[in-house]
């Protein structure tokens, strides 16, 4: 299984003001959640993973190599960034087209582009806007899009940037289980989320971003029950949670099931 | 009379077959904060787009039905005359952008320029939007350098400062974190309270049971119900309507915690309290 790994990482967009201050991590194994506050230095630590960006100071390993010595035409075979909007990803006028050009573009046959991309359009529900203009579609849809571009490119690591952004409770269902089966496929999956329920339903692990550092970093569980750690970091905890709580119960729920079954004993 | 009266609303977009809206009927007091619920495609951007006059005004297309906002029926009236009291905040911050402003404060000020509002009253409401979103440390800098959060908070405060007596919002906090969901929400509420009335499409359903007035539940283009949140989030066929009721909702259904008078589930964590009597 893919692996990735930050040493003293560090990133600045300008002198005055650092992005990343010093960032060590290892990802690998379960799927994992980045969580943190607008500005915390999320989507400029994944641009740093895909290579979009080069560090300041530190480095980023991809299974044990240094990525410094590879182009991101070479990364992006191997790590898939879903944009948080798609409209900085999308850029052909049709869909099709737009979710055959990753595959087409790492060397796959025509033919084998068009399977690829109408395979992942089928698993997002979209393979009936195959010939729509993706900005003829909603905002929610061409995130949709987005994902099924990445997917029929079929990398190692698939990181998302705020998937559920927009989408209805359906929308989130349907990414919860294509995140769930390509962790089973043995990808790596990091995500960047603002849906705290979202991340105790679906990750096991869970990083809190705060000012460029990693504040928390452990089991879901372990990390949502530092009920002031995270309000110092102007989180909440899920709602499962901070109803147990209006009810009396101390510990940690992460969805309504685990609660609705406390509750029931 | 109600600030807002739809009767019988139908819309179709140019060179499509399916009813975006369909015969769609309610009213709106002034003051009033209605939260518009539905899955995607439900028609709550164009339900917003038809109470701002974009629909028919913008986008064309086949219209039918009444529409009067603020006192001016909608398709009989222009659309300068519509958003001098009509606010929209659209669902992506970058259809709100000028694009021919390099500060956020000039892209705030645009409006209020071609509204001709005086200079003096112009930086105060400017600076008061700065605040009320929490985005005086960017003002300087160029809207389209900014994050998505960043960029909805001015989108948000350019509507803001044109001081509209309706305010319409699609999806404002899709791109905030929970703390910036909160802010806008109350910013928001703060504004009903004026007496300004607010109409906001918006997935994030804990945020819509806690702070509407009523919640307006559609499905393919159709109203489905219109009412209060404990009304709209105890119905049986919610989730057939591609809606999950509120986390409170969910558990409460479980323990079957309700209003002994009306039965309904609270839909809030002090709703829950309410009802077993601890506050």
């Amino acid at each position: 299984m893919a692996k990735l790994e930050t040493r003293g990482l560090h990133f600045s967009y300008t002198a005055e003001k650092k992005v990343l201050n010093g960032i060590d991590l290892i990802l690998e194994g379960p799927p994992t959640a980045i969580v943190g506050q607008n500005g915390a230095g999320k989507t400029t630590f994944v641009k740093v993973l895909k290579g979009l960006l080069r560090p300041s100071k530190g480095s980023v390993y991809f299974n044990g190599e240094d990525i410094k010595d590879q182009t991101v035409a070479q990364l992006s075979r191997h790590i898939g960034l879903i944009f948080q909007n798609p409209n900085d990803q999308i850029f052909k006028n049709r869909v099709l087209d737009e979710v055959m050009f990753g595959p087409s573009n790492i060397g796959a046959s025509r033919d084998d582009a068009r399977d690829q991309a109408m395979a992942a359009l089928e698993r997002l529900g979209l393979e009936d806007e195959a010939d729509a203009n993706p900005y003829d579609l909603s905002l929610s849809e061409r995130k949709l899009i987005a994902v099924a571009s990445i997917l029929a490119m079929d990398p190692d690591v698939l990181i998302f940037d705020e998937p559920t952004m927009g989408q209805d409770f359906e929308g989130k269902d349907l990414l919860k289980q294509i995140i769930r089966e390509e962790h089973a496929r043995g990808k790596l999956i990091l995500c960047i989320l603002h849906d705290m329920d979202f991340a105790a339903d679906v990750f096991d692990r869970t990083i809190v971003f705060n000012q460029g550092n990693v504040l928390l970093d452990g089991p879901t569980r372990e990390v949502f029950s530092q009920k002031d750690i995270l309000e110092s970091a102007f989180l909440e905890q899920p709602s499962p949670t901070q109803i147990a709580r209006v009810l009396g119960l101390d510990g940690c729920y992460l969805t309504d099931a685990e609660l609705i079954a406390a509750l029931k004993n | 009379m109600s600030i807002i009266q739809v009767q019988e609303l139908k819309y179709r977009y140019p060179d499509t077959e399916r009813l975006a809206l369909d015969n769609v009927s309610f009213e709106i007091e002034q003051g009033e904060f209605i939260g518009i619920v539905g899955r995607n495609k439900s028609g709550k951007s164009t339900l917003c787009y038809a109470l701002a006059g974009l629909a028919p005004h913008f986008f064309g297309g086949g219209y039918g039905g009444k529409v009067v906002v603020n006192g001016l029926e909608i398709r009989a009236s222009e659309i300068e005359e519509i958003t001098s009291d009509v606010g929209l905040v659209f669902e992506n911050p970058f259809s709100q952008m000028t694009g021919s402003k390099f500060t956020v404060f000039e892209e705030i000020a645009f409006g209020l320029e071609n509204k001709g509002i005086d200079r003096t009253e112009m930086v105060q409401r400017i600076e008061e939007s700065l605040f009320l979103l929490d985005i005086e440390e960017i003002k300087n800098k160029n809207p389209f350098s900014l994050s998505g959060g960043q960029m909805q908070r001015v989108a948000i405060a350019s509507v803001i400062a044109m001081k509209p007596n309706v305010l319409i919002l699609d999806e404002p906090t899709s791109q905030l974190d929970p703390q910036g969901s909160e802010d806008v929400f109350r910013v928001v509420e703060n504004l009903a309270k004026e007496g300004i009335t607010i109409v906001m499409a918006e997935h994030k359903i804990e945020k819509v049971a806690q702070y509407s007035d009523r919640v307006l539940l559609l499905d393919d283009g159709k109203l489905v119900d219109i009412n209060t949140p404990e009304h709209i989030f105890s119905r049986d066929d919610l989730e057939t309507h591609g809606i999950l009721a509120p986390a409170a909702t969910r558990i409460a259904q479980a323990l079957d915690i309700r209003d002994p008078l009306t039965g309904l589930y609270p839909v809030t964590l002090a709703g829950i309290q309410r009802q077993r009597g601890e506050i």
